[in-house]
């Protein structure tokens, strides 16, 4: 077995590969050979995974990347043999230390569980037990495994949560789940996988569900416990950027199998896989160019597994395709030792770089749309505010307090534009949102479009102008009705706003469809039978239906695949230059607000902290928040060092917002006494770039000159 | 916490006096007039008058309410009409009876509607689970009146096991009184009993396909562990709430069930006070019914609150 070794032609940036080599060749502490799973369900038995290998070593970490759908977590379950009823291994080997798991008994298993192989999940508040404290559910593994009595174990899991940086582990031990943040939690669950230093440690999207700023500290942490403990890290992402944080080596998943698996710089600088180079290309850039480019994407979707196509099962959708590709399904080849692809023209495949700026010279550059400069919403001192829980029993003498959500927001958003709001969650983006559409009256401030002052609650509102601002929200499974059909969501408010009759909005909805590429047969489909792309793709019809002139985009694209995340900004942007519609962009990720945004606001507990052109915002100076938030981006480029400016800590609760500047107790700029006792002034830089800080713009754009590299 | 129990107490008792004022203002509309009741259609109206005057009923309604809710809170119950006697020491007896068959039956159907539950959804989808949850709705649709019969007519006449009439002595104890409890305790059990069964099932199902449930396996904890400490805490908390609601369909069933097992409970009191029109026996029995309902929902409040550490204690 080779172990993958430095080469003298690997960047200085890649530096993190020297990790797995410092020991000598050892044997792979997981071996899985030729796995092949299989679910039996309505449509019959789909082979889940078929005829997949791979070997993780002691302190490496195998990154297994692939869109949703391609069979990650199903081939890490079922190495582990913990599959759902309908789930079985049908063939192959598994070994942890040499020990074959396929053969073990359930109760041999058990005493591997949590022992030799810890897992650590994308949620972790649902992976903790609501109703039991926290150190009692990790004390359950150190008594299990370790033989520990209570208070040995007590004292194991105040030892463990020290060791994932967790402030204070007394009190977070007496804590319920619903008590800690998501970060904490997962700190947790780290903590509780990593008690017994299991041979393996499994990680399935541990970072997706936090926000960017929290997903650095943890992923910072990760790197940090590999080198502490001597787990083999098998880590599941769909997320190349995070990928280039933790692994060593990388295996790329598509439908069931695997692409390519190669070391992380090979597979970065040399991908021998179309499907890796199209993954590659999807990835977010920054770009300071003021013109909007469309974004590279993949064409088509992963196939069904009852639906596989003949020869190569990328073929479909392959830009490098031969009438051989659909012959035979190629094997994987050693293309380079420790490198190998599952092509047969792996020798045309370009370099990244080299792929990527042809793809983007070949893309069109999305016009700029006319109208500059006409103010459409017009955000004034809008404050929301909620009433907090109160206390004390006898009425009248009752305090309550206050949850200032959104604390007096001012912003513009001009005709044909888009606006994007980044800021971690509980900053407030989505009640301001909420506000402008009028879904949750603001408490104060005005809200205008066209100059005429919105009334507060869509209640009050004239259909005129409910028409006007319509709103795409995160979730597309929770905002199309499950009963109704496509073409009714798309009708309804063609009919309700746009008074045409039924036949008329039938065929309109039917064009909105197309528009959104869609087939407008979809109009009788049911949401159950639809993608998570393609329901989003409805919501936007929906949104797009009354003809409105601003649409709110509550972070559309999160929940969705790299790959379908670029079409369906590609799509935003195309429906934007023909019709002149605005948008607020909503986003706790700026990789993604940059793309489509001409202005930026970073928002933090219910205040901009800095606001201008999307250009202005992106390079020096910075507010201390904003640059944070760039820093945390995960990006897709092992080449790229990015300056580790994190956070601690979460927003604190919008009850007790911060004296001063409310921003000065997690930030990394802190100045003293003048940042606890004054609100900071507002900066202005060129054409209406805004920072909320006290430090000078000059100077910030002085200690800031290295954060961040922008292609 | 003790905030949340005084508020929750709050609203035990303004639902109290809401149902007072109602049970209140139901029998004023009842047709009939006390004092013709209770000294017959041939008293003179002096007479009649001078019994108005001493019970207070030409006094405003308002004033009588105040004081009939005032003498009920110092248990001062009145006088039933019907029989003639002091209300609560009646009252109270029955209600001891009653407390005995609703025990019974509380001990049949908590346990068993669990048990069974739990086994449906550990079995899910297979016979077991069919047999019991066909089984159970069966037994929803079964009034008291038929499966008491029914129950009567195999184990006391065909079977000869247990005794078909329950006609105690209101005074026994519950040694002596137990064999008389088991026909009509199960009679009453079986409606309740497959709501229980539903709702263990439906939550347990739920829970068994939590995240939480999948890391309590992968820590490699053994099967009985994950099932007692993991899943029956969370799984159980809406069988609470339905257990506490159905105290209210067990007095209900209580009503039916006494009456065809002649038992002396307070069911069957109340059914006597509403065919005699005696109206204070009622008021009493009825009110008194509302304050052990509240009582319940306001203990079952709490275990939740007590079990589910989510619940903000405001």
């Amino acid at each position: 077995m080779d172990s993958p070794s430095v080469t003298p032609d690997i960047a200085p940036g890649s530096a993190v590969l020297g990790a797995s080599s410092a020991g000598p060749a050892a044997l792979p502490v997981l071996e899985v050979e030729g796995l092949c799973i299989e679910y039996e369900t309505e449509r019959g038995v789909l082979q889940a995974v078929r005829n997949v290998s791979l070997s993780v070593n002691r302190h490496e970490s195998f990154g297994l990347v692939g869109e949703s759908g391609s069979g990650k977590s199903t081939l890490a379950m079922g190495a582990i043999r913990y599959l759902a009823a309908n789930g079985r291994v049908t063939a192959g080997s598994v070994r942890l230390n040499g020990v074959e798991l396929l053969g073990l008994s359930d109760k041999e298993l058990r005493s591997l569980w949590g022992a030799s192989i810890g897992v650590v999940y994308q949620s972790p508040l649902g992976a903790l037990n609501p109703s039991i404290q926290i150190g009692r559910q990790l004390a359950e593994v150190a008594r299990l495994h370790l033989g520990m009595d209570r208070g040995a174990a007590r004292q194991r899991v105040g030892e463990m949560l020290a060791k994932v940086a967790m402030p204070d582990p007394e009190a977070v031990m007496k804590r319920y789940p619903h008590q800690l943040s998501g970060g904490m939690l997962q700190r947790c669950v780290i903590a509780m996988a990593l008690m017994t230093n299991p041979a393996l440690l499994i990680m399935d999207e541990p970072t997706t569900a936090l926000d960017v700023t929290t997903q650095a500290v943890v992923l910072d942490l990760v790197a940090d416990l590999k080198r502490e403990f001597d787990s083999a890290i098998l880590y599941i992402t769909h997320d190349l950027g995070v990928i280039t944080k933790i692994c060593e080596r990388v295996g790329v998943m598509y439908a069931g199998e695997f692409m390519e698996q190669a070391s992380l710089d090979a597979l970065f600088h040399r991908p021998r896989h179309p499907y890796t180079l199209d993954l590659l290309g999807c990835v977010p850039r920054f770009e300071t160019s003021p013109q909007k480019r469309s974004l590279v994407t993949i064409p088509g979707s992963i196939p069904r597994l009852d639906e596989l196509p003949h020869g190569c099962i990328f073929s479909p959708r392959c830009g490098f395709v031969r009438e051989a590709c659909r012959a035979a399904r190629p094997p994987l080849l050693e293309v380079e030792p420790d490198h190998r692809a599952a092509c047969i023209r792996w020798e045309v495949v370009p370099p990244p770089a080299e792929y990527l700026r042809e793809a983007t010279e070949s893309l069109d550059v999305v016009a700029p749309t006319a109208g500059k400069d006409v103010v459409l919403v017009e955000v004034d001192g809008s404050k929301t505010h909620f009433k907090g829980p109160a206390r004390g029993l006898i009425p009248g003498r009752r305090t309550r307090r206050w949850i200032r959500a959104v604390d007096g927001v001012s912003l513009t958003v001009e005709e044909g534009q888009t606006l994007g709001i980044v800021g971690e969650s509980g900053s407030g983006k989505t009640t301001l949102a909420r506000a402008i559409i009028g879904l949750t009256p603001a408490t104060d401030g005005d809200i205008r479009l066209r100059g005429r002052s919105l009334e507060r609650s869509t209640g009050r509102r004239k259909r005129s102008v409910l028409k006007e601002i319509q709103m795409v929200f995160q979730n597309p499974d929770a905002s199309l009705n499950p009963t109704r059909s496509v073409g009714d969501a798309i009708v309804r408010p063609l009919v309700l706003l746009g008074d045409l009759s039924r036949e008329q909005a039938r065929k309109r909805a039917e064009e909105l469809l197309l528009s959104v590429s869609l087939p407008a047969t979809y109009f009788d489909r049911l949401p159950n039978e639809l993608s998570g792309g393609e329901k989003q793709r409805v919501a936007i019809a929906r949104a797009f239906a009354a003809d409105p002139e601003l649409i709110l985009c509550d972070e559309p694209i999160s929940s969705l695949d790299v790959s379908v995340q670029g079409a369906l900004m590609n799509l935003l942007m195309k429906l934007q230059a023909e019709r002149r519609t605005s948008y607020v962009f909503i986003s706790h990720d700026l990789s993604a607000v940059q793309h489509l945004s001409d202005t930026i606001a970073v928002v933090y507990l219910g205040l901009v902290m800095e606001i201008g052109h999307a250009v202005d915002v992106l390079t020096p100076p910075f507010h201390p928040y904003t640059e944070a938030l760039l820093s945390a981006v995960p990006l897709a480029d092992p080449d790229i060092k990015q300056t580790p400016v994190r956070l601690g800590g979460t927003v604190p609760s919008a009850m007790d917002v911060p004296s001063g500047c409310r921003f000065h107790p997690r930030c990394p700029r802190f100045l003293g006494d003048i940042c606890v006792d004054q609100e900071p002034p507002w900066r202005e830089g060129d054409a209406g770039h805004h920072i909320y800080c006290h430090i000078p713009l000059e100077e910030l754009a002085c200690l800031q000159a290295e954060t961040l590299v922008l292609t | 916490m003790l905030t949340f129990i005084v508020r929750r107490l709050g609203f035990v008792v303004l639902m109290v006096l809401l149902s007072s004022i109602l049970i209140f203002w139901a029998t004023q509309v009842l047709p009939g007039d006390i004092a013709t009741m209770m000294l017959g259609r041939f008293a003179s109206e002096e007479a009649r008058q001078n019994l108005r005057e001493e019970l207070g009923l030409n006094k405003p309604v308002v004033t009588q309410y105040v004081t009939w809710l005032g003498d009920f809170v110092q248990g001062d119950w009145g006088y039933s009409i019907s029989t003639r006697s002091e209300i609560r020491p009646l009252v109270m007896e029955r209600l001891r009876n009653s407390a005995m068959l609703a025990g019974v039956a509380f001990a049949i159907f908590v346990p068993v509607g669990i048990l069974l539950g739990l086994l449906a959804a550990l079995r899910r989808n297979s016979w077991v689970d069919q047999t019991i949850s066909v089984g159970s709705l069966a037994f929803i649709g079964l009034p008291e009146f038929v499966s008491g019969v029914v129950l009567i007519s195999i184990f006391s006449i065909k079977l000869g096991w247990l005794p078909s009439q329950s006609a105690i002595e209101p005074s026994s104890g519950f040694v002596k009184a137990f064999p008389y409890l088991i026909l009509p305790a199960i009679t009453v059990a079986l409606t309740t009993l497959a709501y229980v069964v539903r709702m263990t099932r439906s939550s347990t199902v739920d829970v068994l396909q939590t995240d939480y449930v999948r890391t309590a396996n992968l820590k490699g904890l053994p099967p009985r562990r994950v099932l007692f400490t993991h899943v029956l805490r969370n799984s159980l908390l809406p069988t609470i709430t339905v257990i506490a609601i159905s105290v209210g369909w067990l007095i209900g069933g209580l009503i039916v069930t006494e009456s065809v097992f002649s038992y002396p409970g307070l069911g069957r009191l109340v059914l006597f006070g509403v065919q005699r029109r005696d109206i204070p026996l009622i008021q009493a029995t009825v009110l008194l019914i509302v304050v052990i309902y509240g009582i319940a929902n306001l203990l079952a409040d709490i275990l939740y609150a007590v079990l589910n550490p989510r619940i903000r204690y405001t």
